[in-house]
C-alpha cells in the first residue's frame, strides 16, 4: 500500500504567520492583566484629575447659574483681560511673586549650609541631636504652625515681645504690620523646613568619595577650601535641580498658610493668587472669573517648570524628567 | 621664617570648626526654644502665663489646661475623626499607589510610556479649584466622610517614588523565572512584589499618613457637619479664630472665668502640644524611613 500523503495539520502551526499570531495572543494574554491592575488608579485619575479639566470651559463663558454651563454665553478672553486690567489682580500677583522670591532667596541657601555644617561635625551624638531637633518642625501641621506664630508674636503675651520688653524695647504688634508679613511668612517657613530640606544635601554629601577629600587635605587645603572645591561641586546636581524646581513652583504659594495668616490689617500684602481664586470662586461664587485666574496660574506654572527642566538639562546631565 | 601652611591651615580650620559649632548650636536653640517654651507654658498656671512669667520652665505647675483639652468634646471628636481619615485613607492610598506603580514599572507593559505620561501630566496641570469643587458637589461627596479620603486617594508623586523603587529593586530575572513557571501578573504582584515592597510602602505610608493628619483644606471646603471635622479644623477655630467654647469642657466655673484671658492662652498652648504629640512621637522612629524616601525620590527618573 502506498502511504497516503496526508497534509500534516501540525505543519501549519509552524508557519510564520501562525507563530506571529500565537505570540500576539500570548502578549495580549499577558497585557490585559496589566490593564486590569492599572484600572482602579486609572479610573481615579480620570475622574478626579481629568474630568475637572472640562471645567476650564468656565473660564471662557459668562457663567450664570440660571442658564447653566451650556446656556451661558461664550466670552472668550474677556475674563483674562479683566484680570490683567484690574489693580487688585496686579497686587495679588505681586504679593505671590514677592513671597516666592523672598522665600527662595532667603530660604534656599540655608538647608545647604546646614547640610555642609552637619557633614563636617565629627561628634556623632551631637550631629544626631541637631538632626533630630531641626527635622522635627517639618511635621508640625500648618494650622499648628500658624497657631504657634500667632502665640509667639502676640502683643501682650507673646514670647518675642516679652524678650523685647526685657531688653528695654517697645512691643511690636507683628501681625498688624503689613511690612512685616512677608518676613513672618518666609522665616517661619524656613524655621519649619530648613532641617528637612537639608536631608537630601546631606545624603549627597555623605556619598562624596572620601579619597577625594583626603587628597585635597594632603594637598594642603584647609577645611573651607576643601568644602568649596570638593564637597560643593559634588552636590551641584542636587542644588541645580532643587533650585530650578523651586523656581518653577514660585507662583504656587500655597493656600493653607497664607489663608490662615491673613487678617484685615495685612490683607493688602497677604492676598495671594490661590486665596484670591478661592475667595472669588467659592465665596463670591464668580465661577468664571475664578477659573480664568486659576487657569492663568496653572499655565504660567507649567511654562516655568518646562523652562526650568530644559535649563536643568542644559546645565547638568540631570533633569526633573 | 617660613610659616608652615599646615599650621596656618590648622588655625583657620579650628576657627572654621568653631564657627560651625556656633552656627549649629544657635540653629538648635532657635528651633528648640519655641517648642520648649510652648510645652512649658502649657503646664504653667493661667496667671503665670498672663503675667509673662514663663521663660523656660513651667511656672506654678498645673494640669488645668490639659484637663480642659481632654474634656473638650469637639477636640476629642476631631482627634477620632483624624485617626479614622488617616488610617482608612492611608490604606487606600497604598493600595492605589502599588496598583499604579506596578504595571508602570514593568518594561514589558505595552502601554507603559503612555500611561506614565497620563499620570505625570496631572502633577503639572489641573482643572483648578472651582471645577474640582463642582465635581465633588456633583458626585454628592459634600459633607461625607468619603470626601476626606477619595479625592486624595492617590498622589502621583508618591506613585513615582514607588515605581522607581520597584524598578531598581526587583530584578528582571525574578519576573522571567516566574513567567516560565506560568505565573500570572496578579499572582506575581500579590505573592512576589508585595512582600518585597515593604520598605517603600512603609515610607509612603508615613508620607500619606502625615499628610492626612495635617490636612484641613478639603475639610474646610467640603464639610459643614461638625461631627465630621478632623482635628486640624477644630484647631483652626481654636488657635486662629479664637473660638473657644468653654461649655464643651468641664472647666466651666467662676474661678476660671476670672482667669479667662490666661486660660485661653493656656488652652491654646496645650492644644498645640496635644495635636503635635502623636506626630512628634512617631517621627524619630520614622526618621530613618523618611530619609530613605527622600533618597529614593531624588533618584526618580
Amino acid at each position: 500500500m502506498i502511504p497516503l500523503h496526508v497534509p500534516n495539520v501540525s505543519l501549519h502551526r509552524h508557519s510564520r504567520s501562525q507563530i506571529m499570531k500565537d505570540n500576539l495572543k500570548r502578549i495580549l494574554l499577558r497585557q490585559w492583566q496589566f490593564y486590569v491592575i492599572l484600572a482602579l488608579p486609572l479610573v481615579y485619575i480620570i475622574i478626579f484629575a481629568y474630568v475637572p479639566m472640562y471645567g476650564l470651559a468656565y473660564a471662557f463663558i459668562d457663567y450664570s447659574p440660571s442658564k447653566g454651563i451650556f446656556g451661558s454665553a461664550w466670552v472668550g478672553l474677556r475674563h483674562f483681560k479683566q484680570f490683567f486690567s484690574s489693580p487688585s489682580s496686579t497686587a495679588v500677583i505681586f504679593n505671590t511673586l514677592w513671597l516666592g522670591i523672598y522665600g527662595l532667596v532667603a530660604g534656599f541657601p540655608i538647608p545647604i549650609i546646614l547640610a555642609v555644617a552637619l557633614n563636617e561635625v565629627g561628634n556623632k551624638s551631637y550631629k544626631k541631636v541637631v538632626q533630630m531637633v531641626t527635622y522635627a518642625p517639618y511635621f508640625i501641621s500648618t494650622v499648628v504652625l500658624v497657631g504657634m506664630i500667632l502665640q509667639v508674636t502676640d502683643l501682650r503675651l507673646g514670647i518675642i515681645n516679652n524678650i523685647i520688653d526685657l531688653l528695654g524695647g517697645k512691643r511690636i504688634n507683628f501681625m498688624a504690620k503689613s511690612n512685616l508679613f512677608a518676613s513672618i511668612y518666609v522665616w517661619s517657613g524656613i524655621w519649619a523646613g530648613a532641617g528637612y530640606g537639608s536631608i537630601i544635601y546631606l545624603a549627597a554629601l555623605s556619598a562624596v568619595d572620601p579619597q577625594l577629600q583626603e587628597a585635597a587635605t594632603v594637598d594642603g587645603a584647609s577645611r573651607i577650601k576643601r568644602i568649596w572645591h570638593v564637597d560643593l561641586p559634588a552636590i551641584r546636581p542636587q542644588i541645580i535641580i532643587l533650585l530650578l524646581f523651586n523656581l518653577g513652583r514660585i507662583l504656587g504659594i500655597g493656600f493653607e498658610k497664607a489663608y490662615l495668616l491673613q487678617n484685615d490689617l495685612n490683607i493688602k500684602v497677604s492676598e495671594v493668587i490661590s486665596t484670591y481664586v478661592y475667595k472669588i470662586g467659592l465665596v463670591y461664587a464668580n465661577y468664571s472669573f475664578s477659573t480664568a485666574v486659576g487657569l492663568f496660574n496653572s499655565l504660567i506654572s507649567v511654562c516655568l517648570l518646562v523652562t526650568a527642566n530644559f535649563m536643568a538639562r542644559k546645565l547638568s546631565e540631570t533633569s526633573i524628567w | 621664617m617660613r610659616i608652615d601652611t599646615q599650621s596656618r591651615n590648622k588655625m583657620s580650620d579650628n576657627l572654621f570648626m568653631g564657627a560651625i559649632y556656633l552656627f549649629l548650636t544657635i540653629l538648635l536653640l532657635v528651633v528648640l526654644y519655641p517648642l520648649v517654651y510652648i510645652i512649658s507654658a502649657s503646664f504653667s498656671s493661667p496667671t503665670a502665663v498672663g503675667a509673662g512669667r514663663v521663660w523656660l520652665w513651667p511656672v506654678d505647675f498645673t494640669l488645668v489646661a490639659y484637663k480642659a483639652v481632654f474634656s473638650y468634646s469637639q477636640i476629642m471628636t476631631g482627634f477620632a475623626n483624624s485617626l479614622f481619615y488617616m488610617s482608612v485613607g492611608t490604606v487606600i492610598n497604598l493600595i492605589l499607589t502599588l496598583l499604579a506603580a506596578y504595571p508602570l514599572s514593568r518594561s514589558e507593559f505595552r502601554g507603559r510610556g503612555f500611561f506614565t505620561g497620563v499620570f505625570v501630566f496631572t502633577m503639572y496641570f489641573s482643572g483648578g479649584l472651582v471645577p474640582t469643587y463642582l465635581l465633588i458637589c456633583n458626585l454628592n461627596l459634600v459633607n461625607t466622610r468619603a470626601v476626606m479620603i477619595i479625592p486624595v486617594a492617590l498622589s502621583v508623586w508618591n506613585m513615582i517614588i514607588c515605581r522607581t523603587f520597584l524598578q531598581s529593586t526587583i530584578p528582571e530575572d525574578l519576573f522571567q523565572a516566574a513567567k516560565l513557571d506560568g505565573c500570572s501578573e496578579f499572582r506575581l504582584l500579590l505573592k512576589v512584589v508585595l512582600p518585597l515592597s515593604k520598605p517603600v510602602l512603609a515610607v509612603l505610608g508615613l508620607y500619606y499618613g502625615v499628610a492626612h493628619w495635617n490636612s484641613y483644606f478639603n475639610a474646610m471646603l467640603y464639610l459643614t457637619d461638625k461631627r465630621l471635622f478632623p482635628l486640624q479644623l477644630v484647631l483652626r477655630s481654636i488657635l486662629i479664630m479664637g473660638q473657644i467654647d468653654y461649655t464643651m469642657t468641664d472647666v466651666f466655673d467662676i474661678e476660671y472665668l476670672m482667669q479667662r484671658m490666661g486660660l485661653s492662652q493656656l488652652l491654646k498652648y496645650a492644644v498645640i502640644v496635644v495635636a503635635s504629640v502623636p506626630v512628634m512621637l512617631i517621627y524619630p522612629f520614622a526618621q530613618k524611613y523618611f530619609i530613605k524616601g527622600m533618597m529614593i525620590g531624588s533618584l526618580k527618573g
